[in-house]
C-alpha cells in the first residue's frame, strides 16, 4: 500500500469516528473577523454585567497590541479575518439530553458522551462550537454544594465567586492568546468543589467544533476548596475541513490548602485546528495539582500547562504526551514555578513523531529567591518512528535560590527494526508492532489514567499509528 | 501427516555476500531436529531467513510451510500460520507486559483466521497463560513484567519458551547459535523443548554447543558447513561430532568437491 493510500486510510478513520460534520444549525453566527463590535455583540448576547464587557474590550486592546509569537511554531497561516469568533449553537443550555437540539444530541451520542456520563462520570458538560449545550452533575454532588455549570451560568449565578477568580490565575496580559480568550471567551466550565468534598468519579467536558473556520474560546474556572478532591477531564474533536480553525482556551484553577486536583486533556482535534491554550493552576499549602495533557490531534498545538506553587508543601505534576504525525506540530511541555519554599514538582514529557511530524518539549522550571528547599525533576523522552520526523527539547531553567534539588533527563530513541521484527515474529503486523512499542513507551503515563481513558488513549494511538510506515 | 517446513536449495545473501549456498532440510510436525555447525556456517542466517528478517535476501530456492510459499509472506503472516522462532537475543519492549503482549499476539492470530473474531477473553487468556506457566514451572509474577526489560539471560529464555507454549506453533526454530550463551540458558531452552515437544510440535534447535545431547534428544541431527548441510543423520552424528570435531567433515566436503 502506498503512503498516500495509508494517509487516506487515516483520514477515513478519523472522518468516520470523529471527523463527520453536521449541517450548520446555529441560532446565531457573528460575521467573520474580530473587532470591538464583535466583542460587544458577544457580551450583549450573554447579557453580561458592564464590568465584564469592559474587561473584554480591554483584553481586545491587549490582544491587538501583542505581536504574534515567533519563538515557537509558525503561526503565520492563522488569519483572524477568516475566522468566525462566535457561533451560538442553541438558545439555551440543557440539563437533560432530551432538551439538546436533535442533531447536536446525535453528534454527542455518536461520540459516546451520554453513555460515558451514565457509566463512569460524576457529571458531564458538552460544548458545541461557541457554547455549552449541556451540563449536568449528579444530584448527590449538587446536594453537597458542588457547582458544575457552564462558565456563563457561573458568571450569572455566582458573580462574586466568579469575579474573585476570573483572570487572576491567567491574566489577559499573560500572552497574546490569553488576551484573545479574555476578549471573546465563550463556553467552558465553572466548577466549585466545597471544602472536604471528594468527587470520586471524574467530571468531564467534551468540546466539539462543527462549523468550518470557527474559533472556539472556552474559559474554564475551577476552584477546589480546602481538602477537596476533583478530577476533571476534557476531550475535543472536530470535523476535518480544508480551512483552518482556531481553538484557544484558558483554564484557571485554584487548589486551596490540602486539596488535590487533576485535570486530564485528551485532545484529538482534526489536523486543521490551531490549538493555542493557556492552562495554569495555583496550588496552595500542602495541596497538589496534576495536569495530564495528551495532545494527539491539531495542526499546531502550543500548550504548556503550568503549576504555580504558592505556599509551602504545594506539589505540582505535569504529564505531557504529544503525538505529531504528518503536517503536525506539537509544541508542548509544562512550567513549574516555585514561589514558596518546600515545594515539589515533576514534569514528565513523552513525545512521539512519525511521518515527518514535529514535536518539541518546551518547559520552564523557575525557582524564586525565597523558595528554599525545592525539589523538582524533569524527564523528557522522545520516540521517533522514522527518519523524517523531528523532535526538539527546550528546557528553560531559572533558579534564584541555591538550596534546590533539580534533576533533568532527556532521551530520544527510535523504534528499532529489531523490536518490530521481534513483535512481527509473534504474529503482530508492522503497524500493530509499532503501536505496541509506542503504547509501551507511553505506559508510565497511561497507567495513571482511569481505565476508561487509558483504553481510549490506546485506541487513539492505534488510530494514529495506522499506516505509520509507508 | 502434519505441517512441514521445507527448505529447498535455499541461497541467501547478506549485503551481497552469499551466506547460504543451497540448503535443503525438511522438518515435520512432531519431529525434533538439531542443526549444528561452527560459527559463521550460516545457522543463524537460516533461522532469520525462515522468519523473514528483511536484512536477509533470498537469491534462489524455496521455503514452504504447510504447503504455503513463505517467500510470499511477511514475517507476521508466517507467524500466524504457526511458525515460531525463539530468539537468541530477545529484544526488550519497555512498558509492554508479557501478558499484554501475549494476548495481543493470540488475538492477532485469531483475527487473521477469522476476521469476525473478537479475540480471546481476559479470563480465558489468564487461564491459558497460568496453565502454561505451571507446565513450565515458572513464577506467576512473570506475566506482569515488561517484556524482556531488565530480564537476565535465563529469564529471557524462559520468556521465549513461555511464548512458544502459549502460541502453540506447529514448527518452532530455536536459535541458540551463540557459543557464548551460558549453559543455564541452554538448559532452560532444552527443558522447554522437552516439555513442549510432542506430535503437534516440530522443533529445529540450532546450536553451537556440541554436547546438546546432554539436554535434548533429537531424532535428526544436521551439520552445517559453509552455508550448506554437510551431513545429516541420527543422534549418533552428534556423538561423532563431540568426539571428532568438524575437521573430518571439512575434509570430506573438500574431497567431494575435487
Amino acid at each position: 500500500m502506498s503512503d498516500a493510500e495509508h494517509l487516506e486510510g487515516i483520514r477515513e478513520q478519523y472522518d468516520e469516528q470523529y471527523g463527520f460534520r453536521d449541517p450548520d444549525s446555529y441560532v446565531f453566527r457573528a460575521r467573520k473577523g474580530l473587532d470591538a463590535e464583535i466583542v460587544g455583540q458577544i457580551s450583549e448576547m450573554k447579557q453580561e454585567p458592564e464590568w465584564m464587557r469592559a474587561q473584554r474590550l480591554k483584553a481586545l486592546e491587549i490582544y491587538q497590541s501583542k505581536p504574534v509569537p515567533t519563538w515557537g511554531p509558525d503561526l503565520s497561516g492563522l488569519r483572524e479575518s477568516d475566522i468566525y469568533f462566535f457561533v451560538k449553537p442553541a438558545d439555551q443550555e440543557a440539563r437533560s439530553w432530551d432538551d439538546v437540539p436533535e442533531d447536536i444530541k446525535r453528534t454527542f451520542d455518536r461520540l459516546g458522551i451520554p453513555e460515558a456520563e451514565q457509566k463512569f462520570l460524576a457529571g458531564a458538560g458538552a460544548q458545541y462550537d461557541s457554547e455549552m449545550v449541556y451540563h449536568q452533575v449528579k444530584k448527590e454532588l449538587e446536594a453537597q454544594g458542588v457547582i458544575f455549570k457552564s462558565i456563563e451560568h457561573g458568571l450569572r449565578e455566582h458573580e462574586d465567586l466568579f469575579r474573585e477568580h476570573f483572570g487572576k490565575v491567567v491574566p489577559a496580559t499573560d500572552n497574546k492568546y490569553a488576551a484573545l480568550n479574555a476578549a471573546v471567551w465563550s463556553g467552558g466550565s465553572f466548577i466549585y468543589v466545597p471544602p472536604g468534598v471528594q468527587i470520586e468519579m471524574p467530571l468531564q467536558a467534551y468540546f466539539r467544533l462543527n462549523t468550518a473556520s470557527i474559533g472556539q474560546f472556552e474559559r474554564t474556572m475551577i476552584i477546589v476548596d480546602e481538602g477537596a478532591y476533583l478530577h476533571y477531564v476534557e476531550g475535543c474533536t472536530a470535523p476535518t475541513y480544508s480551512t483552518d480553525s482556531l481553538h484557544s482556551g484558558v483554564i484557571e484553577i485554584v487548589v486551596k490548602q490540602g486539596a488535590r486536583s487533576r485535570y486530564t486533556t485528551i485532545q484529538n482535534w482534526s489536523d486543521n485546528v490551531y490549538n493555542l491554550v493557556t492552562q495554569r493552576a495555583m496550588v496552595y499549602g500542602d495541596a497538589s495539582h496534576e495536569w495530564v495533557d495528551a495532545n494527539l490531534g491539531s495542526k499546531v498545538t502550543m500548550k504548556y500547562p503550568s503549576v504555580y506553587l504558592m505556599e509551602p508543601g504545594a506539589h505540582g505534576e505535569i504529564l505531557s504526551i504529544a503525538f505529531a504525525g504528518r503536517n503536525q506540530v506539537q509544541d508542548a511541555g509544562g512550567k513549574a514555578v516555585h514561589i514558596a519554599p518546600n515545594t515539589t514538582s515533576q514534569i514528565i514529557s513523552k513525545s512521539i513523531c512519525k511521518n515527518g511530524g514535529r514535536s518539541s518539549y518546551r518547559g520552564l522550571l523557575k525557582v524564586y529567591p525565597k523558595a528554599e528547599n525545592v525539589k523538582s525533576t524533569v524527564v523528557c523522552d522522545a520516540l521517533l518512528l522514522d527518519e523524517i520526523s523531528e523532535s526538539d527539547t527546550y528546557p528553560y531553567i531559572e533558579i534564584e535560590n541555591p538550596f534546590v534539588t533539580v534533576g533533568h533527563e532527556a532521551t530520544v530513541s527510535k523504534v528499532g527494526d529489531d523490536q518490530v521484527f521481534y513483535l512481527q515474529s509473534r504474529g503482530l503486523s508492522e503497524d500493530e508492532a509499532n503501536a505496541m512499542v509506542v503504547n509501551g513507551f507511553l505506559e508510565p503515563l497511561t497507567k495513571e489514567l482511569p481505565m476508561e481513558y487509558s483504553i481510549e488513549m490506546n485506541r487513539l494511538i492505534q488510530l494514529q499509528m495506522e499506516g505509520s510506515i509507508g | 501427516m502434519g505441517a512441514a517446513l521445507e527448505i529447498r536449495n535455499l541461497h541467501v545473501s547478506v549485503e551481497d555476500q552469499p551466506i547460504l549456498r543451497g540448503v535443503n532440510l525438511t522438518v515435520q510436525q512432531g519431529e525434533v531436529h538439531a542443526l549444528m555447525g561452527p560459527n559463521g556456517s550460516g545457522k543463524s542466517t537460516l533461522a532469520n531467513t525462515i522468519m523473514g528478517h528483511p536484512a536477509y535476501a533470498i537469491t534462489a530456492g524455496q521455503l514452504i510451510f504447510d504447503g504455503e510459499d513463505l517467500l510470499e509472506l511477511e514475517t507476521d503472516e508466517r507467524a500466524r500460520l504457526g511458525l515460531f522462532m525463539a530468539f537468541q537475543y530477545p529484544v526488550a519492549i519497555p512498558g509492554v507486559t508479557v501478558a499484554n503482549f501475549l494476548r495481543n499476539a493470540i488475538n492477532a492470530r485469531m483475527k487473521s483466521q477469522d476476521p469476525e473474531s473478537k479475540g480471546i477473553g481476559i479470563p480465558a487468556f489468564r487461564k491459558l497463560m497460568l496453565d502454561k506457566m505451571d507446565l513450565l514451572q515458572m513464577d506467576k509474577s512473570f506475566g506482569g513484567r515488561y517484556l524482556n526489560d531488565g530480564f537476565s539471560g535465563g529469564e529471557k529464555k524462559r520468556a521465549e519458551i513461555l511464548q512458544m507454549a502459549v502460541m502453540e506453533p506447529q514448527i518452532a526454530i530455536m536459535d541458540e547459535t551463540d557459543s557464548g550463551l551460558d549453559i543455564d540458558a541452554l538448559r532452560v531452552v532444552s527443558e522447554g523443548v522437552n516439555t513442549l515437544s510432542g506430535p503437534e510440535l516440530g522443533v529445529l534447535v540450532i546450536t553451537h554447543y556440541q554436547r546438546i545431547l546432554n539436554y535434548i534428544k533429537p531424532q535428526y541431527v544436521h551439520i552445517m558447513l559453509d552455508g550448506q548441510i554437510a551431513e545429516s543423520g541420527g543422534p549418533e552424528l552428534a556423538v561423532h561430532l563431540e568426539e571428532h570435531g568438524y575437521d573430518w567433515l571439512r575434509e570430506k566436503q573438500n574431497g567431494n568437491g575435487k
